[in-house]
């Protein structure tokens, strides 16, 4: 059984589609910038100072181009255990997980992070260039299950609260209860102090619901709180009045050097329908040991080509920062061996060097190796390192 | 303070100010917000001779690299270590301290106005 019909028209799509928040970004000043069709935020004012708000306080991202797609049915769990790569089933009520939807060929068709929010009901997070990809995969997939899939993107905002202020702010936020018979602010709070990382519970805002997620992309402690696009802006404002010098809204461009730092990965650069997930570091995610005859399953387990291009960290000195695409030598001189690419690249805002992301040969891929990068003909060295570049003390 | 209805521009966003034979050049502050926060730039050295619209030196950003086209022909005569030191120069100040080149021009070719420019930029 399934599914109706998708909400969001092909005509929507390709004009510029507009955030619910679009007229608080517009009254704050911000640049924009297309993003999969979208009009987002792609700074404020600075990249820099958005960046370090996040790593030092707390940042406030518009996050509503993001798909959510809504699994519901008695075979909600069984119908994800056959279309992703991870086993969903065994996640709690209240639980998050990241996956991937892979294609036959176990190529990645996207990452996604996962929610289960009731025995019967799950929200699947796409990325906005692929929600309508990963909402008629996830129903031709769940053809013969007993459950109901339902792409919510157009009813959903999201707005991520990140940093090591983020709790502080939320908890001093008035306004929040949670859902259910009481619903004060008090039991918020104790929800809210006792949600670990990758966790979530269906709360309410000034009555209305919101799902508050102890989940991000920055590589900080931090929330995402999805909720209805009309009630998005009383949210968004009331964050930034009660976190007041310690929020500053932030644009995509920081979110990019912030989750590059963290060393996750971002579909369309390190993640991609061309390679497999154990290339890009994530053969962890694929859960072979479930039961279930799931999508990709026969080419994950034949695994890539032996010299099939690996995932790596790259840090460089200077200031020149290696950008997407260019590519990555294992010599310095003009005859000497391409061995990859270079899929994310920025001067890392908190490190103060040159960071960046490459898939290159298996025997080019060791921590310590010394590679070069053709930064517009300039061969730039840079040593494999481990990633994450940055993760955070507390 | 600089008058910035006095200077002249490009359409590659530059901006050139005339003094006897030299020409200082630096990137318009629209250049600068779309770019972001400039991390990098590159400048030829006093010395080199340049080339009428070629590129010259890079401004990069966190986000993106911006070339560098010299707006005139003629030998660099100073460029500004200070923005080099200081790359934040060219969002703070684009129009005074961010400067980039100074360059002694053989001969001009011809320049957008202000009033051109800002019309480019849709302002």
């Amino acid at each position: 059984m399934t599914n109706e019909p998708g909400t969001a028209s092909l005509e929507s799509s390709s004009s510029e589609r507009r955030s619910p928040l679009d007229a608080v970004h517009r009254a704050a000043g911000a640049s924009f910038t297309d993003f999969a069709g979208w009009q987002m935020p792609v700074r404020y004012s600075s990249d820099l100072a958005e960046h370090h708000a996040v790593r030092t306080a707390a940042g406030l991202f518009d996050l509503s181009h993001m798909g959510e797609i809504v699994l519901i049915g008695q075979q909600a769990a069984a119908a994800l255990d056959h279309a992703l790569a991870g086993k969903l089933s065994a996640i709690e009520i209240g639980q998050a997980k990241y996956s991937l939807l892979l294609a036959d060929d176990g190529g990645i068709i996207d990452d996604l992070v996962v929610y289960r929010t009731g025995d019967d009901r799950y929200m699947v997070v796409a990325n906005a260039s692929n929600a309508a990809v990963v909402a008629d995969e996830l129903r031709a997939r769940a053809e013969g299950f007993d459950t109901f899939v339902s792409d919510e993107s157009d009813d959903v905002a999201l707005i991520a609260l990140q940093g090591p202020d983020a709790r502080a702010v939320l908890l001093e936020t008035p306004g929040f209860g949670v859902d259910g018979p009481g619903n004060d602010e008090e039991d918020f709070d104790a929800k809210l102090e006792g949600l670990k990382y990758y966790r979530a519970f269906p709360a309410t805002f000034e009555g209305e619901p919101v799902l508050v997620a102890r989940t991000g992309y920055t590589g900080e402690d931090g929330f995402e709180l999805y909720l209805a696009p009309e009630r998005a802006t009383r949210l968004w404002e009331a964050l930034a009045e009660t976190g007041g010098p310690r929020v500053t809204p932030c644009g995509l461009a920081s979110r990019d050097t912030l989750r590059l730092e963290a060393g996750m990965p971002l579909y369309g650069h390190e993640l991609s329908r061309d390679i497999l997930p154990v290339q890009a570091g994530l053969g962890r995610v694929v859960a072979l040991a479930k039961p279930d005859e799931f999508v990709g399953r026969a080419a994950v387990e034949q695994g890539p080509a032996a010299d099939a291009p690996v995932l790596v960290g790259l840090a460089a000195e200077g200031r020149r920062a290696p950008r997407a695409e260019y590519e990555v030598f294992d010599g310095a001189d003009a005859d000497a061996a391409r061995v990859g690419v270079i899929t994310s690249g920025a001067l890392s805002p908190t490190l103060g060097h040159p960071i960046a992301m490459a898939l290159v040969a298996p025997d080019a891929a060791e921590p310590g190796s010394e590679l070069f990068v053709d930064v517009r003909g300039t061969r730039v060295a840079a040593s494999v390192v481990a990633l994450p570049f940055y993760k955070r003390t507390a | 303070m600089t008058d910035q209805t006095a200077l002249h521009y490009t359409e590659e966003h530059e901006w050139i100010a005339i003094d006897g034979d030299v020409a200082t050049i630096g990137i318009t502050d629209y250049a600068a917000e779309k770019l972001g926060d400039v991390v990098f730039v590159e400048l030829p050295a006093a010395g080199t001779t340049v080339t009428e619209g070629t590129v010259v030196g890079e401004i990069e950003s966190t986000k993106s690299v911006g070339e560098l086209f010299a707006p005139v022909s003629g030998e660099v005569v100073e460029a500004n270590q200070t923005v080099v030191d200081s790359p934040e120069l060219v969002n703070s100040d684009p129009f005074g301290e961010g400067w980039l080149i100074k360059v002694n021009a053989s001969s001009l070719p011809k320049f957008l106005t202000h009033a051109e420019y800002r019309a480019l930029v849709g302002e």
